[in-house]
């Protein structure tokens, strides 16, 4: 900047550096904080724990570098294979939430005099803790008095222990999870059954499509984005079951209804001992098999923002 | 509409379905229906095996008196609460300056940053469960409150920054241009352009962030021990202990601990559905 020579009555006042480049500056001061706690309690700890899964550290003495000997123990790890199978079965089966939600939002989706109230209660189990609805399956199972014995001997069946069964428990789980898990997907397929294009249903009734031609060819393409989110919803769900296991059975019996999560949090933090690292091996496990989802979530959406 | 609207089906199918809605209803809540009905029963009832008969007498005060006397559930409860509400709090504070942020400035690292804090909201706990503990030991919080609470509000902070950027991402983008015309510093168009438009997607972000904090179990397990910090989820399993087959008060206790959630659903129902389904289905 050139230096006025005749000094004026007013000089202008040279701006602040923050002032000149207030547009540059002021998203980055707004983000600070906000980037600054996701750091320190989210991005930092997720390497720590992949650097903490090649030592052998019990929490309390010196952390021993045993390079990969971690994962070696995991690939001849009964109990990490079990963890891992049950895994597996609740992927597949917490997802039978997205067509349940479905089928109960189209039931309710209707205007008779206190559906609203009808919609609410249905939705009711999603915001319960899961620790009250795993205490509540829990009794709903009991081999002695639980409600579903009780059923089941009215028609002449059981009684059945389901939470004490190695075959059955995982399964008797992953029912009690699907309880809240429908009403949260319904909610979904309600809102978005309500921004269908009404005029798309009218054009395909004088079509001649009704049920399920019509469900399939002219509303599921209008509900996408909602089973998007259902099913983003649902796969995070599933593999951060937790609660429920430990509140139902802590994983028994003998380990049996185990998943990563809930492995990993016994390996390192129960009174089986304290083994960090291979606790952290197991999370790091967890993660990667998280992560080929997240990249697909991120995918879709970096898609969508593309579109816009 | 899809399905065909009711009104417009036969006589005999609308009162079927008049019919079924209830029966429908009460099947899906029978569970919860059935720890209703637990929580009001005498301890004698459960003695002489009459689980599923009427109550022989209505002991519904007195057993839900008992919870709040003779155990620590007053103290989770409280604890409960002081640890949502700054948490809350926290969460709106810091996720409406990010939103902001990344809503309306144009800069390089600005998608980056954004799915940065979209995966990490995805992360499974147990990839931060050890570093995190070690850190809130380090710190000399852990078994306290605030432990929990400055984890809480880094984690959701994730969760909050999707939220509010894609609501604000919505608003017209004409406004914050026409205050920019008039020379508005930029702190001021957040305070006061975008922050009162803002309202709605904050009210709605504030339920479900309640309901998701006051829930956690997990986190209150891993950071905390006693009845001095121990939130109401992480309580209850001591005062199952305690109580041990005395199933009437510990479905007293279940259902005292997961009403503030259910409480705050009824009341904000229309922010709490716009919350759960905002950015994605509209």
């Amino acid at each position: 900047m050139t230096v006025a020579t005749v000094p004026d009555m007013n000089p202008p006042r040279r701006k602040s550096f923050y002032k000149r480049n207030e547009i540059a500056l002021t998203p980055w001061l707004f983000l600070a904080p906000g980037i600054l706690f996701f750091a320190i309690y989210v991005i930092i700890p997720i390497f720590q724990s992949f650097n903490l899964s090649l030592y052998a550290w019990d929490g309390l003495g010196e952390a021993r570098y045993v390079g990969i000997a971690n994962y070696q123990e995991l690939m001849t790890d009964r109990a990490f294979e079990v963890s891992l199978w049950n895994n597996v079965k609740w992927l597949a089966f917490y997802l039978l939430a997205i067509p349940a939600g479905l089928f109960i939002a189209l039931f309710l989706n209707q205007t008779v005099v206190g559906i609203r109230l009808y919609k609410s209660l249905f939705f009711f189990p999603f915001v319960i803790s899961q620790v009250v609805v795993g205490l509540v399956f829990a009794w709903f199972y009991n081999p002695s008095f639980g409600l579903l014995n009780t059923i089941l001997g009215w028609v002449g069946l059981g009684p059945i222990n389901v939470l004490g069964d190695p075959t059955m428990v995982t399964y008797g789980i992953i029912a009690a999870g699907l309880w809240p898990q429908t009403a949260y997907c319904m909610i979904l397929y309600l809102t978005g059954l309500n921004a269908v294009d009404p005029e798309q249903i009218e054009a395909g009734r004088l079509d001649g499509a009704k049920g399920f031609r019509m469900l399939w060819h002219i509303i599921l393409p209008q509900l996408k984005p909602a089973t998007f989110i259902c099913f983003v919803v649902t796969i995070i769900g599933a593999l951060r079951s937790f609660d429920l296991i430990s509140i139902m059975t802590n994983g028994g019996p003998f380990g049996s209804s185990r998943v990563l999560s809930f492995y990993m949090f016994e390996k390192a933090l129960s009174e089986y001992g304290f083994r960090m690292g291979y606790g952290a091996a197991i999370a790091v496990v967890l993660f990667l098999i998280m992560l080929v989802f997240i990249a697909y979530f991120l995918f879709s959406m970096f898609r969508e923002e593309r579109g816009h | 509409m899809f399905p065909t609207p009711i009104e417009k089906t036969s006589r005999p199918w609308q009162l079927t379905y008049q019919g079924l809605l209830p029966l429908a209803l009460i099947m899906w809540l029978l569970p919860l229906i059935a720890v209703a009905i637990f929580s009001v029963k005498p301890a004698a009832d459960f003695t002489t095996g009459n689980y599923w008969g009427a109550p022989s007498s209505f002991e519904g005060i007195a057993n839900y008196m008992a919870v709040f006397t003779q155990s620590d559930m007053p103290r989770y409860l409280l604890n409960s609460f002081l640890i949502t509400i700054p948490t809350v709090v926290g969460c709106i504070v810091l996720s409406s300056m990010t939103g902001f942020a990344l809503g309306i400035y144009r800069f390089k690292s600005n998608l980056l940053i954004f799915f940065m804090f979209v995966a990490g909201n995805f992360v499974p706990f147990q990839i931060l469960m050890i570093p995190v503990r070690d850190l809130t030991l380090n710190l000399g919080l852990y078994d306290t409150k605030m432990g929990l609470v400055l984890f809480h509000i880094a984690f959701q902070t994730g969760f909050c920054t999707l939220f509010m950027r894609n609501f604000i991402r919505a608003l017209p983008f004409e406004l914050i241009e026409a205050a920019r015309v008039e020379g508005i510093a930029e702190w001021r168009i957040y305070w006061f352009v975008v922050l009162p438009l803002m309202k709605p997607a904050l009210a709605a972000m504030a339920v479900l962030v309640f309901t998701f904090i006051w829930n956690d179990y997990f986190w209150a397990v891993v950071l905390t021990q006693g009845p001095s910090a121990q939130p109401v989820t992480a309580g209850i399993t001591s005062f199952n202990a305690q109580f041990g087959v005395a199933y009437h008060m510990l479905s007293a206790g279940s259902i005292v601990a997961a009403l503030p959630p259910v409480a705050m659903f009824f009341l904000m129902q229309k922010h709490f559905i716009a919350g759960l389904t905002l950015g994605a289905v509209k």
